[in-house]
Parts: structure tokens; sequence; C-alpha cells
């Protein structure tokens, strides 16, 4: 396949026209600072989302400890950045982040990964939970429970959509890639899978690797957006946030995950009206989605350019469109 | 079919996006245009694990506006509005609200938020649209420290920075029970725990024996208390709320540690009485900013009233938070008008403010310079107040 | 020596709280393999149930224990009814979210009406402190210990004697083939749900007298710990479950006392992934092989 084809100058032209958007609503003056805040934490949650997608839902592997990975990152950040003051340093210091998650990752999923069943999960909610309390007990390093504070302010909006942007097109190429399609058979069927000859722990150990990494970057740009981290921040509580987005929008949706991080950082500014009953409302919400709609907004539907241009045709991870190939 | 799904799905969302963003802004400018009112903003947990610091506080301010509208108001007449927000224990939430209240409530002045955490993340919004911001409860010393060093500019507090009542801890530890050996119990996840126990190790001339750890949240003490039962130490520092503090008083009574507990502020509740059981609080020593036994007329009403209101004596929270109210009227009677750099400056020239806490006035570091009082409890009654002076320090 | 022995006594108070609370977890886990996060709350809801009942009526000690455990069994039975149930065939991971979205109404409702702050629990037990040497033990510390073997052997004669618990053992098999035989596998799941969510309200209003002390937010830390504690015994198993409790209290509790109290939470979630890896099913756990 050509790199430049209709679809891929049309993706091309999507990312532009919204970010030219983006930049005509900030200049205006629609997009405010409150405005700006929620979009950047909307788009610090499309990373986070898309990224465990790829673990929960098209590797079919629960994973509770994101937030342990976010924190990797936010204090490679919070640390290097407080003495590099600079793009350089930034730069730097979210490598290094994504690097050490992406080892931490290794750590956990060689072993737990060839486990069957929800004993993944319950380690990496330990995984995450040895991170937070291994960041508490540090003081030298990142000065426990205090947290580290005045981090300077590089991540912009400008930014953290550009990084959006980046995890969006890694993740979703990767899933249309051949090592992809492995990821995501291991999901339909293990054993069918592996009796294809597919390494099933190599897969699921790679979409854990790369899920890791996105953490790791939306922690980074989370520090020096916000300038203040502290171990409370990445609680267990913090990895369920990202896993409602990821159900809420679709399990195996990228398109979903995307959605329905836009969508809760919407609801979410029009519940902080609601005081104290907002937390109760918002535990209604999600319960009653479950019920009526439990495989979330888009399901494991994916927007697809190509689709405007050409008849229909497959979409990978979509159930639909797999049924159908077997019928034929 | 797919495809017209994704984008149905696509489009919805961006059309809620912009009507999001529309709407609100017309909200905002109509605020603008209106500023005759003097509106307050209160960002305060009242859902999520730190919210029974966050509630009484919002409760407080909510009943000193009313009594300030009551008495007819600020600046000759005007009513002030409050907009209260729950920041639902999650700090980024707590930047995003103080944008908000900056930006499209259009408020003078904002209050909180509680935590230490979450203040200085509030504070590092609203100070980029300098709006002058009060917390009633941060305690870490860096609240008001910029990050070269400086004073925050628009960041102001009630409650004693750590470093001071560390500091008055250490010293009504050797002077007054003349301690030569401190066990420390502590909540390591605790910002203000560490920071106490910091500036007390700093001040104190004597020797810490033994250092133990619990976390928020935690009933069972036994463990830890049974072998710090088994050392030598004349003084057992617990630097905690009374949510820990109570059953680790009287766990530690039953098993028979009897040496004198000195403990901070975070103590001042009057739930300490029930948890500990009045039999097991002697030889108790904390510090106060407030006690419901004072004999001052200002904190019996205050008392009084909130009682009356919500139905449970005030803690130490909601007192903090009431005189934050009290000082912002104060400054912004001063200030002769809602501008916000105008507040801010009346803020430091506040000047021997009398509040249920105590008589303060701001020092350079926007930090509010009071005594240290400290209460004796003996078979769960304060038999007696240790004031320790700050030029002692 | 002596510390030795009182710090286990430490544990092994510590240790009944977990099991209370894990055996619910393990019923509900090894009948539907829903990890109920709900659970914790209920063990909360059982604590307010339990003062609510004390300061109002007046009650002793066993009257109010099974008023508790009635009202969080009804509890948990309308959980189930109202929440998952509508669930049971959409994907695993849609219920476990369900049961997030429980857990912060519980807790966010539980707050709303009896607001945030810790209550302290009023004292119905006499409770005295029995000295052998240099060790003592209170009143509370047997009673807990007590409750908690006489409804673990409760609930294991139910599971293995009884019709009912043939049944349960059947549907958690294989939900499909029990349907077939003529048992009806809603019932029975609904009833695991009712003894689950009583063992949790037993323990919550076991632990509110004996540590004096409750808040809306109390559920999450036991909760996670009784998870893990399930997790270690062999989930599925009524007595993995009492042995991954007091093993988990026990170890706390000594870390605690003889090591390093800041590393507690870790070493203790260390001790889940390295018995996850060396044997996968938990301690008591049965391993059961693929199913092609």
């Amino acid at each position: 396949m050509k790199i430049i084809n209709r679809t891929n100058i049309g993706w091309l032209i999507l990312i532009i026209l919204t970010y030219v958007i983006l930049e005509v609503l900030t200049f205006v003056g629609i997009i405010d600072p409150f405005y700006e805040i929620t979009v950047v934490n909307i788009f610090i949650n499309i990373i986070l989302a898309v990224g465990l997608n790829l673990i929960v839902g098209f590797s079919g592997q629960l994973s509770l400890g994101h937030a342990g990975f976010m924190a990797i990152g936010a204090y490679a950040t919070g640390i290097l950045l407080s003495n590099i003051p600079s793009t350089g340093g930034f730069i730097i210091s979210i490598l290094m982040g994504m690097i050490l998650a992406g080892l931490v990752a290794l750590v956990v999923g060689i072993p737990t990964l060839r486990l069957k069943g929800d004993y993944f999960a319950i380690a990496t909610l330990g995984a995450s939970e040895i991170i937070r309390v291994a960041i508490l007990n540090l003081p030298d390093l990142t000065n426990g429970a205090v947290g580290i504070s005045g981090i300077p302010l590089i991540a912009d909006w400008r930014f953290a959509y550009f990084a959006a942007t980046l995890t969006i097109l890694v993740v979703s190429n990767y899933i249309r890639s051949s090592p992809g399609r492995a990821t995501i058979s291991i999901r339909e069927d293990e054993i069918a899978a592996e009796s294809l000859s597919i390494q099933t722990t190599y897969y699921k150990n790679l979409a854990f690797l790369i899920g890791a990494v996105t953490a790791a970057l939306a922690g980074s740009i989370h520090t020096s957006y916000f300038g203040v981290i502290n171990p409370g921040q990445f609680t267990f509580n913090k990895s369920i946030d990202v896993l409602i987005i990821v159900v809420f929008g679709g399990i195996g949706s990228v398109t979903g995950s995307i959605v329905a991080a836009i969508a809760l950082g919407i609801i979410n500014v029009y519940l902080q009206q609601f005081g104290a009953l907002r937390m109760i409302v918002y535990a209604l919400v999600l319960i009653l989605i479950m019920i009526f709609k439990p495989s979330g907004l888009m399901g494991n539907v994916e927007f697809s350019l190509s689709q405007l241009f050409k008849r229909p045709q497959d979409v990978p991870g979509s159930i639909e469109n797999m049924e159908q190939e077997k019928g034929v | 079919m797919n495809l017209k799904k994704g984008l149905v799905g696509m489009l919805a969302a961006t059309a809620l996006f912009a009507a999001g963003c529309g709407s609100r802004t017309g909200a905002g400018g109509n605020a603008a245009n209106e500023d005759e009112e003097v509106t307050l903003g209160t960002i305060f947990a009242t859902t999520g694990s730190v919210s029974a610091y966050g509630t009484p506080q919002e409760n407080a301010i909510k009943m000193a506006i009313d009594e300030i509208n009551e008495d007819g108001g600020v600046l000759d007449g005007k009513e002030i509005e409050l907009v209260n927000y729950d920041y639902t224990s999650e700090d980024t939430e707590a930047a995003q609200l103080a944008t908000r209240l900056a930006t499209q409530d259009n408020v003078d002045a904002i209050l909180g938020a509680d935590t230490s955490g979450s203040s200085k993340t509030a504070l590092q919004s609203s100070s980029k649209h300098e709006v002058p911001t009060l917390s009633p409860s941060a305690s870490a010393d860096n609240y008001t420290v910029a990050s070269d060093d400086t004073v925050e500019e628009w960041g102001w507090r009630v409650a004693f920075p750590d470093s001071y009542q560390g500091g008055a801890l250490a010293r009504f530890a050797e002077k007054d029970l003349g301690a030569q050996k401190v066990a420390i119990l502590m909540d390591n996840s605790s910002d203000y725990s560490i920071g106490l126990v910091d500036f007390f190790e700093e001040t104190f001339s004597g020797e810490v024996v033994v250092k133990e750890n619990f976390t928020a949240g935690q009933t069972d003490f036994n463990a830890t208390l049974t072998s710090l039962n088994e050392r030598d130490f004349d003084v057992l520092l617990v630097t905690g709320y009374y949510e820990e503090g109570g059953p680790i008083v009287r766990q530690a009574r039953e098993i028979g540690l009897d040496q004198p507990i000195l403990a901070p502020d975070g103590f001042g509740n009057q739930a300490l009485i029930d948890l500990a059981g009045p039999e097991n609080l002697n030889d108790v020593y904390y510090t106060t900013q407030f006690t419901v036994l004072n004999e001052n007329s200002l904190v019996n009403q205050f008392v009084e009233n909130y009682t009356e209101r919500f139905g449970s004596e005030p803690d130490m929270f909601a007192a903090m938070a009431y005189d934050a109210a009290y000082v912002m009227r104060d400054a912004i009677e001063r200030a002769g008008s809602e501008n916000r750099q105008e507040i801010n400056e009346a803020l430091a020239e506040t000047e021997n403010f009398e509040g249920v806490t105590g008589t303060f006035s701001y020092d350079d570091m926007h930090n509010p310079s009071k005594s240290v009082t400290i209460l004796e409890l003996q078979n769960g009654e304060a038999v007696n107040t240790y004031i320790v002076d700050p030029d002692d320090l | 020596m002596d510390t030795l022995i009182q710090q286990l006594i430490n544990g092994l108070s510590l240790g009944s709280v977990y099991a209370l609370v894990a055996l619910g977890y393990t019923m509900v886990y090894g009948i539907i393999n829903l990890l109920n996060f709900a659970h914790g709350d209920v063990y909360m809801v059982g604590a307010f149930v339990g003062y609510y009942i004390i300061t109002n009526f007046n009650l002793g000690f066993l009257p109010t224990l099974i008023l508790t455990m009635l009202i969080t069994g009804i509890l948990g039975l309308v959980i189930y009814q109202v929440a998952y149930r509508p669930l049971r065939n959409s994907t695993r991971i849609a219920s476990l979210i369900t049961a997030i979205g429980m857990s912060y109404l519980l807790q966010n409702g539980m707050i709303y009406i009896a607001g945030p702050q810790t209550r302290s629990f009023p004292q119905i037990i006499n409770n005295q402190l029995y000295k052998f040497g240099a060790i003592q033990i209170s009143t509370m510390q047997l009673l807990m210990l007590a409750t908690t073997i006489l409804l673990m052997i409760a609930l294991q004669l139910i599971v293995q004697q009884t019709k009912f618990g043939k049944a349960m053992r059947a549907v958690s098999n294989d939900p499909e083939a029990a349907q077939l035989m003529g048992i009806n596998s809603n019932q029975v799941i609904s009833f695991t749900f009712f003894l689950g969510s009583m063992l949790a309200g037993a323990g919550g209003m076991l632990v509110g007298m004996y540590y004096n002390t409750i808040t809306p937010t109390m559920g999450a830390g036991p909760g996670l710990k009784a998870f893990i504690a399930a997790v270690v015994g062999g989930i599925g198993s009524v007595p993995g479950a009492m042995l991954g409790g007091y093993l988990i209290g026990i170890t706390e509790v000594m870390i605690s006392a003889f090591g390093n109290s800041m590393i507690r939470d870790a070493v203790v979630y260390l001790i889940l992934i390295i018995i996850l890896l060396v044997r996968p099913s938990g301690i008591l756990g049965k391993y059961e092989p693929e199913k092609v």
C-alpha cells in the first residue's frame, strides 16, 4: 500500500483541520482558559483511554493499573524538568518516563501475562499500588507525600493535541498491522490463536508495553501542564476513571475511546454545578449506561475515512465484519 | 452502516461540545456585565476521600456569608454572592474549578481549597488569572512559596504553617513536658504529617527514639503500639487527624502505654472524645487554634449558630473557614472595591484580625502570625492551656 | 516471645475482618466471575446500619447483629437484581464497571445521607481485658474471632451439606449445564449475593464495635485487602478466604511490628503477585484445566 493515498491524505487534512479549528476558537476566545483546561484534560484522557483500550479492548487483558504507569511518566517529568527547565529537558523527561514505564510493564507483564483469566488484572492492580508506595517512600527523589510543585509549565494544549494525535495514529496503525491482527485474535479466541502458532504471550506483552508507554506520555503532559504532582493523584481511582472511559466508549473501539473522553469531559463540566449530588448522579449515569448499553457508545465500531471514499469493506476489530467474513 | 454510526457519534460529540462552549461563554459574559455584585467562589471537597475536611469548611463559609449579608453586606449594602464547587477530592479538578471561578464566574476572590495539595493546584491556576485565593486549611510551608522561592503573590491562608506548629510542639515537649526521648507515630502518606515531623525534629533538642507509620483510614494500630510500648521514651508524638488519633489514643491506653501523648491541631474535633473514650484521654496534649471551651463571646456565638444550623459542633476546619470568610470581608471593606488587585493589597495589610481561631496579622510570606495554644486533656476534659510564644521559636 | 504471641493475637483480630469480607468476595466471584467492587461498601453500610439500630432502638449485640445481617443481605439482593442481573449476558468488564458505579453510589449516597465525618460507634459490650502474664486479650477480640469462625462454619455447612449449596456449586461449575438440570441459577446467584452481603454487613458492624469508628469511606481499604485475601486463599474456596484473611492480617501486623511499617501495603501486594506466579489458583483453590 502506498503511503500517499486518498485515505491518508484525508486523515492528514482532518488532523490539520481540527488543529486549525481549535486554534481559531482559542484566538476568538470561545475556548477561554477554563475550556482550555477542559480540552487539555480531554486530550490527556484520550491518550490514557486509547492506550488502555489497546490492552483491554484489543488484547482482551483487563488492566487495573494504568495510573501506575501514568505516575511513572509524571514523576520522570516532575523530577527531570525541575532540574532541566527547558523544552529539551521536557522531551528527555518524556522519553525517560516512557522507557521506565516500558521496563516496568515488561517486568509485570512477562510473568503474569502467561496466566489466563483475571490474574493479570489483579497483578496490575498490585503493581500500580507498589509504584505508588515506592514513590511515597523515596522522599529524596520524589519528595514523598508532599509531591513536587512549581514544575515548569511547558506543555500547552497544542502539545497535548499533538501527543493525542500521535497516540491515536500509533495505536490505530498497530491494530491494522500484522502484529495487531495477531493481538486481536487473542481477544477473540486465545486457544484458537495459539493453535495457529501465534505467540500469545508475546503479543499480549507487546500491547501492554505500548499501552504503558502511552500512559507515561499522558503522565508527562499532565505534570508539565498542571505543575503540581503528588502520589494521591495516581491512586486506584485514577485507573478506574480511565477504564470507565474505555468501557463507556466501547471496548475495542479507538473511536469510542475518543468520543467517550470528549463526552465525559463535557458531562463533567455540567455536573460541576450539582455540588454534593454530583458523584451520586455520576454513579447512577454509569450504572444506567451499562445496563442499557453494555457495549458502550460505539460498541466496537470504528470511524473510518476509507469508507467515506470506498464501498463498505472490512474494518479491523468489528465483530459484524468478522462475522460477515466468516460467512463468506 | 458502521460508518454511519461512527460518523453520527463523532458529530453528536462535536455538537455537544460546541453547544457546551457556546452556552457557557454566554453566561460568563453576563456575569462580567453585572459586576456590581461582590462574588466569592469556594472550592472544597464535599465528596470523595477528603470530604470530611472540605464539607465543614463549605458549611462554615455559607453560614458566615449569610451572617454578613443579614448584617448589611459589604461596601455599603452589597450582598455577597457565593459560587460553591466540589472538587471531588481530585487535585486536577481543583485547578479546573479555580480557572472556572476566575474566568467564567468572574469571582472577586476564591476561598479554598482544603488540603495543601489541592490548594497548591488551585492557586497555580488562580494566580495565573490574578485572583486572591485564601485557603483556610492548607498547612504545607510551600503553599505560599512560589517556585522561585519568593512569596506566592495571590496565595493566603488561615492555618498555621507546618514549620511553625512543628517547632511549637518541639518547644512544648522539651520545656513543659521535660521530654528528652520522643517516639513518633506518623502518616507518611500525608504531607501534613511529614511536614510537622520534619520541623519537630529540626527544633527538638532531645532524641527521637523511634518513628513508626500508619496510613489514613487505618483503624488497627495495635501492632505498632504494642511494639512501641516496649521502647523507652518520655512522650509519644502522633501527627495525624482525630479520625486516626482517637483510635490511637484508645488503643494505646488500652494496652497500657501511659506516656503523655502530644498531637497537632488535627486532633481538634469533638469526635476525638467519643473515638478515644473520655477515660482514655489522660495526659493528652494537642495544639489548638480554636476550642469550644474558649471563654470568648465570638467563639461562643459561632459554636452556637453552627451547631443550631448543621446539627453538630464545629471542628477546627469549620473554624478556620469561618475566619477565612471574615478575613475576606475585612479585606474587601478596606479595599473599598471588589477589584481583585485592591483586595489582594488589602489582604496584605490585615492587622490584628480577631477571629475564632485567634488574633492575627499576615507576615511577608502571607502566613498568619498567631500564638500557638496547647490544650491539656485529663479524663476527656480540657483542664489547662499552655501558650507557646511565636518569638520563642 | 510474649510480644510475638501478643502480635499474633493482634493479627488474628485484624485477619477476622478481612476474612469476613473475603468470604463474600470469594462466593460471588466463584459463582459468576464478577469482581464485586461494591462489596467493601456493603461492609460500610453494615457498620452504619448497626450504628443506627443501636442508637435508635437500643438493642443488644445479638439482635443488632442479626438485624444488620438481614438488612445488608437484602441490600445485596437488591444490588444484584437491579444492577448485575440485567448484565448477566454482556461482557464481564461491563458488569465490573457497574460494580464500580454501585460502589461510588453507596459511598457517596452515604456521605450525602450521613455526612462525611467520622463517627464513634456506641459501646454495647462491656469491653474487658483478660491478662495472661504479659499477654492480654479483650472481650471484643474474642467476640470477633468467635463470630467469624462460627459464621464460616455455618457457611461451609451451607455450601457443602445443603441442597442449596449443591446447587451453588453446580452453577459455579457450569451455569448452563446446571440450568439444564433444572436448577434455577438466577435464584441460586441471588441467594449467594444475599449470603455474601450478610457476612460483609456482619464484618462492618463488628469492626465498628471493635475499633469504635465508622466513616462512609471505610469500605475502600478493607475491600481491596479482603479481595487480595480471597485471591491468595484461592478464589471460590470458603476455607481459602478464611486462610487468606488471616494470612494477610497477620502479615500486616508482623511487618508493622518487626519490620518497616512504611512498606506494609507494598509487601502485601508483593505477596499477592508472588502467590499468583507460583500458585495462580491460590493456596486452597483448585486448578481448573482449560476447557476448549
